[in-house]
């Protein structure tokens, strides 16, 4: 995925990389990792929390607020490459296009995430995908690192 | 994630995991200062009623200030100019409100059990935050206190635990220093109320603090130091002989403040009774969190009205 954001991101420069707590946050560090690797070049990573601005924030019991950084040099007409772990639906993106805006105005967003597994409920794709991987709506798709799980895993839990 | 209760009257209505996660909340509330649009869309479509029947200036602007950034919409009613000075009841004031269509109200009363009342009488469907009753509790402000101490001391994480923080002055008639006596306990914190006898409510010894009525033996050993008021309007006898003898045993001045260990920090829930319990010296010095508090009280109400009103 990194070889893919360099192939488009010829120079890097403005680049900024933003991970969706929790588990986009380390791919996203993971990323900015493996782009210093291929080009030596460091390229700021954040985190942007989205519970504030989710469509379904009112039917669920309240949420934990989780971090949200941006980097110093902000992200006026940067490249802004969110980072998730999994994309379904599409409304975790769509509540992250909201957020982002709040902290000004990029020059280009897109969307890197580690597994597709289909079902979009939003008219929203994503750029650089790890994975694909087909499922059924009921099913489960788990990502597991290992910062945060101590392991590298992806599991699909089929549902009814 | 959510909070047991649905009002927040009393910092008995709090357990410790949720006063940390509180202030978890506020700490990333306290983030969107630094940004451009200091503003979030939870609260979006939601009414906030700030009822003020008592003078306050940081209170009802910071629950105002907590209310907007959060997009609720914001009604504030004070006593003055209101109905109320005609002599409507508390009772009659609450429905008004609750046909209004409050989904929060923020009520400041000068007496106490007043948000107890109107939480629990079926007056109004909306979630109470007590801003203040009487004599009895303010469990915002003391929140923000720990919120403040918390940041200073503590990086900002975890509780207080092992903390000592001096509560300073008119406990009797201190609804700050009640609420503060309280969630320092929950924190894990060791407040200490010092005050002459004649400020001290009957039962303190209930309170499970320690109590003393010597400032100066105590101030080496405080990792913070809580001024109170002293409140004059609720004084309706002379509970110590001369503002002068008071000031002399129990005033923080700058020679006093020098006793105090090197990291220690210097709070006053505010308004400040300059050069009666906190000289202007200490008040402005970096030590002194007193303008630090008001802007942490922003972020913790965002957090409160949010725990309470941001779900389903």
């Amino acid at each position: 995925m990194a070889h893919e954001i360099t192939e488009r991101f010829q120079e890097l420069d403005s680049l900024v990389l933003l991970g969706i707590p929790t588990r986009g946050v380390p791919l996203a560090e993971r990323i900015g990792a493996a782009l210093l690797k291929i080009r030596g070049r460091r390229v700021p990573v954040g985190a942007l929390d989205v519970t504030m601005f989710r469509d379904d924030l009112r039917q669920k019991p309240v949420r934990a607020l989780l971090p949200t950084v941006i980097p110093p040099s902000g992200i006026d007409d940067a490249h802004v490459v969110m980072v998730d772990d999994v994309l379904f639906s599409g409304r975790t993106i769509r509540a992250a296009l909201d957020a982002l805006v709040e902290f000004g105005r990029p020059k280009t967003v897109a969307l890197a995430v580690l597994i597709d597994r289909g079902h979009r409920e939003l008219p929203i794709k994503a750029d650089f995908v790890g994975k694909n991987i087909p499922t059924h709506v009921g099913d489960e798709v788990r990502v597991c690192l290992s910062e945060i799980d101590g392991r590298d895993e992806v599991e699909v839990m089929s549902g009814k | 994630m959510t909070l047991r209760t649905r009002h927040l009257l009393s910092v008995d209505d709090l357990n410790a995991e949720e006063a940390v996660r509180v202030l978890d909340v506020a700490e990333e509330m306290a983030n969107l200062s630094n940004r451009e649009v200091k503003k979030l869309p939870a609260l979006r479509g939601r009414t906030v009623l700030n009822l003020f029947l008592e003078d306050s200036t940081r209170t009802r602007l910071s629950f105002e200030a907590a209310a907007k950034r959060l997009s609720a919409d914001v009604m504030t009613l004070t006593s003055k100019g209101s109905s109320v000075t005609k002599g409507e009841t508390l009772k009659d004031t609450a429905v008004t409100l609750e046909a209004m269509g409050a989904d929060v109200v923020v009520l400041r009363h000068s007496a106490s059990g007043a948000a107890h009342r109107l939480a629990n009488a079926g007056w109004v469907q909306a979630s109470v935050v007590n801003a203040g009753d009487g004599t009895h509790e303010h469990p915002t402000q003391a929140l923000l206190d720990a919120f403040s101490i918390r940041r200073r001391l503590h990086a900002g994480s975890g509780n207080l635990k092992g903390t000592r923080v001096g509560i300073v002055g008119d406990v009797l008639h201190s609804r700050v220093a009640r609420s503060n006596a309280k969630l320092l306990k929950l924190l894990g914190a060791e407040p200490v109320l010092i005050a002459p006898p004649t400020l001290l409510p009957v039962g303190v010894a209930s309170w499970g603090c320690q109590v003393s009525t010597d400032l100066d033996h105590l101030l080496p050993e405080l990792d913070a130091v809580m001024m109170l008021r002293v409140q004059v309007e609720r004084m309706t006898q002379a509970f110590f002989p001369s503002e002068r003898e008071y000031r002399r045993l129990y005033g923080l001045d700058a020679r006093r403040m020098a006793t105090l260990p090197e990291h220690a920090i210097v709070l006053h829930p505010g308004p400040m009774n300059r050069g009666m319990e906190i000289t202007a010296e200490v008040a402005d010095s970096t030590r002194s969190t007193v303008v630090e508090q008001v802007k942490n009280g922003v972020s913790v109400r965002m957090a409160v009205l949010y725990l309470l009103a941001g779900g389903n």
